[in-house]
């Protein structure tokens, strides 16, 4: 079931096998889907590498403010004694070929999770696929979780917000797929599969049932295009139907986003396509209090990789001992509690809610005065008394 | 038919017509409570003795010669010769069906582009108190398009089609638009790290547009960024232009900062004319029950008066209106009042009555 890995490193074959292995849109687990609609997620719970008690994570720095936050990472995670020993795999976008992208993902093949920063795309090259999309490809993460919760200590216009984004994390819009068909005419096709689908309403109901959630709610835009989003709410409301003590419903786009800023507290678990996810995912962030507190988990059937909730590459912010570090430091308690290192993960996580919402150390995005060092410093402080 | 591609500079300035002549403007009641709200929106232009004559006419699909179903000919005429149309909501269903109405008079009468200006109420508060923007969206085409097939069973796929000459003609309306309302900045929105050959395109012919009006700032910004920032610091940015899609979503998430759809005007500028409409539902609900809030035609039916260059009742007609919000005395029941839908508009009829 693991995916055929090719013999030769070269540029042609390695993109081939990317294209290829793209068209195999379910992914390694395509034949366990198959076999039971249930059993889509292999068990992660037994790491792939753990050595003496030590676990080996990817680490992808990407660009911008990525470097930096992965530095504290790994300051934070040193001082707490975390049992985990990072594999830089560096990402380098001046770098055309695809030798880099297929060494980390590899990587994390192996090591079977792994850490994220985001990865700049050259934009006026259109041949050259996105990094981040590649790796979300190849590695099958269909499904990216958001917890987006209310920060006590950040002022903000909506307070107690509590909601999780379940988001579809490769094909949709997302698809890469485009052609100049005339000049001065260009499709880009939206791919939306069953299998996919299916797996992810699934994902989102057994998320909810595990979790105590009580209403799950898909997003879309069927009645514009009936057929692609038509489907996918065909496929949840049937995915519904194996739930019913889970309220289930469903909302427009559109009318999401004009409720999300005026009552955003209907709102409990929400399942959306890939580009909806990142227009609601970041609507979200904005209403919590900005792109530095929360982080987003990407699961797949037998990998996992954890990053910002937002994605950014803070390019403007790179350098300046500005950018908040927290939503990098939240992705790393994340990647403990997926390790089951528990304990480790509580006192991190503690250490960063007293700085932001007790302390009040925050940065310039949250209106505070302090820098990314501060923060941290005041991290490593809690989690010193708290050990 | 479409018109040439070269009318459209004219139309981007408003329609120009010696003052005292009375323009007549075709009306589409639409559904639900769509007759009621254009009802009210007649007696308030009465009251405001503004120089329109109203041409009602009916849109439902009838059978052509050829067997297809389309819009009425007699409702296409009407447009074509008046020119200009103020619309009341329309029903679309959802799911498997026939073809969205609002999408079907979008391509029958190239509809380009979509304005929606976004301004906060005085006295209707919101978590949001001073939004200030203008989102501009391309009508016709991108993720619209309504193309889509089922390849194999269980796949199916969508098409986003973009071309040149629609998003070079909805970028220059946007400057176009800026300048003569003075607006000073306009940002693009898009997705091209993503999609890099049709938002690429879209971009590009932003920026072309950009360099032949360089009194007007012009930035780019990714469409999660805009979200991001928009939630929180609305003031940021000033007109938006964007591909149809990322544009209902956006223009949404602005009214939804200024209180909804029920107090947003929107209009559609195209190369044959332009149509004003409430972009709310029809709520079926409360048809018929006097109880709608006609404010979104209303402001809708202020922005056509002043496309056609009628800025003193436009003025009159709008202050008006926002007075009555602003006391809170006479307001519908989605404003939080209890006044029935004619009591609000005898409410406005009266402060025009006052002002004159």
């Amino acid at each position: 079931m693991a995916a055929v890995f090719p013999k030769s490193m070269a540029l042609s074959s390695s993109q081939r096998w990317i294209s290829r292995a793209w068209l195999q849109s379910a992914g390694p687990s395509r034949s366990a889907f198959q076999d039971s609609k249930r059993n889509y997620m292999q068990d992660t719970s037994i790491p792939l590498a753990k050595y003496g008690g030590r676990h080996t994570v990817t680490m992808m720095p990407g660009d911008g403010i990525g470097p930096e936050m992965m530095g504290y990472v790994k300051d934070v995670f040193r001082v707490a004694g975390a049992p985990i020993d990072f594999e830089m795999a560096a990402l380098n976008p001046a770098n055309d070929s695809y030798e880099d992208l297929v060494n980390a993902i590899s990587s994390v093949k192996r090591n079977g999770c792994g850490m994220k920063g985001n990865i700049e795309t050259k934009m006026n090259r259109p041949d050259i696929k996105s990094r981040n999309v590649e790796m979300r490809n190849e590695l099958d993460l269909f499904v990216n979780v958001l917890k987006c919760k209310s920060q006590a200590g950040i002022k903000t216009r909506h307070d107690n917000l509590d909601v999780v984004l379940i988001r579809q994390n490769t094909e949709g819009e997302y698809a890469m797929l485009e052609h100049e068909s005339v000049p001065g005419v260009i499709e880009s096709l939206k791919i939306i599969t069953e299998e996919s689908t299916e797996r992810l309403c699934r994902f989102a109901f057994d998320y909810a049932k595990a979790n105590g959630r009580k209403k799950v709610t898909l997003i879309h835009k069927a009645n514009i295009m009936k057929l692609t989003d038509g489907l996918f709410l065909e496929v949840c409301n049937r995915v519904a139907q194996d739930y019913p003590e889970i309220e289930h419903n469903d909302m427009i786009i559109d009318n999401t986003c004009m409720q999300l800023v005026s009552n955003p507290w209907q709102f409990d678990v929400m399942i959306l396509t890939n580009l909806y996810g990142t227009i609601v995912s970041n609507l979200i962030c904005g209403l919590i209090g900005g792109p530095g507190i929360l982080s987003g988990s990407n699961y797949g059937p037998r990998y996992a990789v954890f990053e910002p909730g937002t994605r950014n590459t803070g390019t403007k912010l790179a350098g300046t001992n500005t950018a908040n570090p927290c939503a990098m430091l939240n992705a790393s308690v994340d990647l403990l509690e997926h390790l089951h290192l528990d304990e480790h993960a509580q006192l991190i996580r503690s250490a960063i809610n007293k700085t932001i919402n007790e302390d009040k150390v925050q940065t310039v995005d949250l209106g505070g005065q302090a820098t990314s060092m501060d923060v941290v410093q005041n991290i490593i402080a809690h989690i010193k008394k708290g050990l | 038919s479409v018109a040439p591609l070269r009318h459209w500079h004219a139309l981007a300035q408003p329609i120009r017509h010696a003052s005292g002549n009375v323009r007549t403007v075709t009306l589409i009641p639409g559904d639900g409570i769509g007759p009621e709200i254009a009802v009210a929106v007649q007696r308030i232009f009465e009251a405001a003795e503004a120089p329109i004559a109203w041409e009602a006419v009916d849109v439902t699909p009838v059978k052509n010669p050829d067997g297809t179903m389309g819009i009425p000919k007699a409702a296409i005429d009407s447009v074509n010769k008046n020119q200009i149309g103020l619309k009341s909501p329309l029903m679309t269903p959802v799911g498997k069906g026939f073809r969205s109405l609002n999408l079907q008079l979008r391509k029958e009468f190239s509809l380009y582009a979509n304005v929606r200006p976004c301004k906060s109420i005085e006295g209707y508060k919101t978590l949001y108190d001073d939004v200030d923007l203008v989102t501009i969206r391309e009508n016709t085409e991108g993720e619209y398009s309504g193309i889509e097939h089922e390849i194999v069973s269980g796949v199916v796929q969508s098409i986003k089609l973009i071309t040149e000459n629609a998003s070079r003609r909805v970028a220059e309306f946007a400057f176009e638009y800026a300048k003569n309302n003075n607006r000073s900045k306009v940002t693009a929105v898009h997705k091209a790290n993503i999609m890099r050959m049709s938002d690429g395109l879209f971009l590009r012919c932003c920026r072309e547009a950009a360099e032949k009006h360089p009194e007007v700032k012009f930035e780019e910004k990714y469409l999660d960024t805009v979200c991001l920032n928009m939630v929180q610091d609305p003031t940021q940015y000033d007109v938006l232009v964007m591909p149809n899609l990322y544009g209902d979503i956006i223009s949404d998430l602005c009214a939804g900062l200024i209180g909804g759809l029920g107090l947003t005007p929107s209009g559609n500028v195209g190369t044959g004319g332009a149509i004003f409409e409430a972009v709310h539902g029809t709520a079926p609900d409360i048809a018929g029950h006097d109880k709608a809030n006609p404010t979104a035609l209303l402001l809708s039916s202020v922005m056509m008066l002043r496309y056609m260059d009628l800025y003193d009742h436009a003025q009159r007609i709008e202050t008006a209106c926002f007075e009555v919000i602003r006391e809170g005395q006479t307001i519908t029941g989605d404003l939080g009042g209890q006044a029935k839908c004619s009591e609000y508009t005898d409410a406005i009829i009266r402060k025009l009555e006052a002002g004159q």
